[in-house]
């Protein structure tokens, strides 16, 4: 708590030189708080942390999927308490461009692996040992 | 005050030498300066908000170029030729401590972006730093895995495997470089020129960089080294 009120104190007589504008002055509407960056980052840590533990000491059950949901969790905490993307009016177009992005992102690699992996199937039957993620 | 809009308006003044001379046209300049601010702000406002929106759609593309490296390397990760293989290849621990440096560093980061946030020019300066020299330890231990990767004659001449491996990751490593870069010449500006209007939107501009940067790297580090090595 204590945190939160230094940080909101030391915002202060920014705005007040800046004649209030201060949070629409960045963009990304602002710049977060100290106690966001924290939660943040012990979310981030332990994010990294477990999915490490788990491939070191291998323990292989269901290894890569619990991989995959860490990793899109910890990238879903980076984009929300680091880069404090939200659904406020003066970020629609940031929200926008991300969603987008994201779609595309999911086209891009979704559709090389089932293409790539069709393709494999289809013409060298031979090579089908080789893994395809 | 006048130091404050001094800097806000011309801030390489503050740094001549003759001071006192300075103090007088910061004075002479206070009053028409103090009718323009309302619309300087609202100026320096819209362009600084444009120029984020512009710097978030580059990012965006950005992530377009990595999502095909990804995908390239998702595709060839098992054509190792004969050659090494990821469980053989990659150290953990290792890519673990890197991470934890590139981690802390976006924090760091982070950091230094609340410091501009309440004009503290010292702790903006001393933040930004620690970031510089955690996000150096980053560069310098990922090149010294790739010495030591070709030196073990698993160069990026391989196999198509280790072709993949070396572009994506060698990309993200050059991303941070130039983020190096772009980071030592804003501690320069802000150290010399203290907080205009256009520092401060590069150094939002430079954090979210940054934290682009940490999270391509989750991406690398969850793709590539821990399915590489499960």
């Amino acid at each position: 708590m204590s945190v939160a009120n230094e940080a909101i104190a030391g915002h202060a007589p920014h705005g007040a030189v800046r004649g209030g504008g201060h949070g629409a002055a960045h963009g990304h509407g602002t710049h977060g708080s100290r106690k966001s960056y924290i939660i943040g980052f012990l979310l981030a840590i332990a994010l990294t942390i477990v999915p490490f533990g788990l491939v070191m000491t291998h323990s292989s059950v269901g290894t890569p999927l619990i991989i995959a949901v860490f990793a899109l969790a910890q990238i879903c905490v980076h984009i929300v308490y680091f880069l404090h993307v939200n659904r406020s009016e003066e970020q629609r177009w940031n929200l926008m461009a991300l969603v987008f992005t994201a779609i595309v992102v999911c086209i891009i690699l979704g559709g090389s692996l089932w293409i790539m992996h069709n393709l494999y199937i289809n013409m060298m039957p031979g090579m089908m040992q080789g893994s395809m993620g | 005050m006048s130091t404050g809009l001094t800097t806000a308006h011309g801030g390489a003044l503050a740094f001549k030498p003759g001071y006192a001379d300075n103090a007088a046209d910061a004075l002479r300049d206070l009053r028409p300066a103090s009718d323009a601010v309302d619309f300087e702000l609202e100026h320096h406002h819209d362009a600084a908000s444009t120029a984020q929106l512009g710097f978030w759609i580059y990012l965006m593309s950005d992530c377009l170029l990595f999502a095909g490296l990804f995908a390239t390397y998702s595709v060839l990760h098992g054509r190792t030729a004969g050659g090494p293989t990821p469980q053989g290849l990659f150290d953990l621990p290792y890519v673990l401590s890197e991470t934890v440096f590139l981690l802390v560093s976006s924090f760091t980061c982070g950091l230094a972006t609340l410091a501009m946030g309440r004009r503290s020019r010292g702790a903006t300066l001393g933040w930004l730093a620690v970031t510089f020299v955690l996000g150096l330890a980053f560069v310098g231990m990922e090149v010294h895995e790739f010495a030591h990767m070709v030196a073990d004659n698993a160069g990026p001449d391989r196999s198509a495997f280790l072709s993949s491996f070396f572009t994506l990751v060698a990309t993200h490593g050059l991303h941070v470089t130039c983020g190096l870069i772009w980071m030592a010449i804003m501690m320069v500006l802000v150290a010399r020129k203290g907080f205009t209007p256009s520092t401060e939107s590069r150094l939002t501009c430079l954090s979210l960089f940054w934290h682009f940067l940490d999270i391509i790297w989750v991406g690398v580090f969850s793709l590539v080294y821990l399915f590489g090595v499960s």
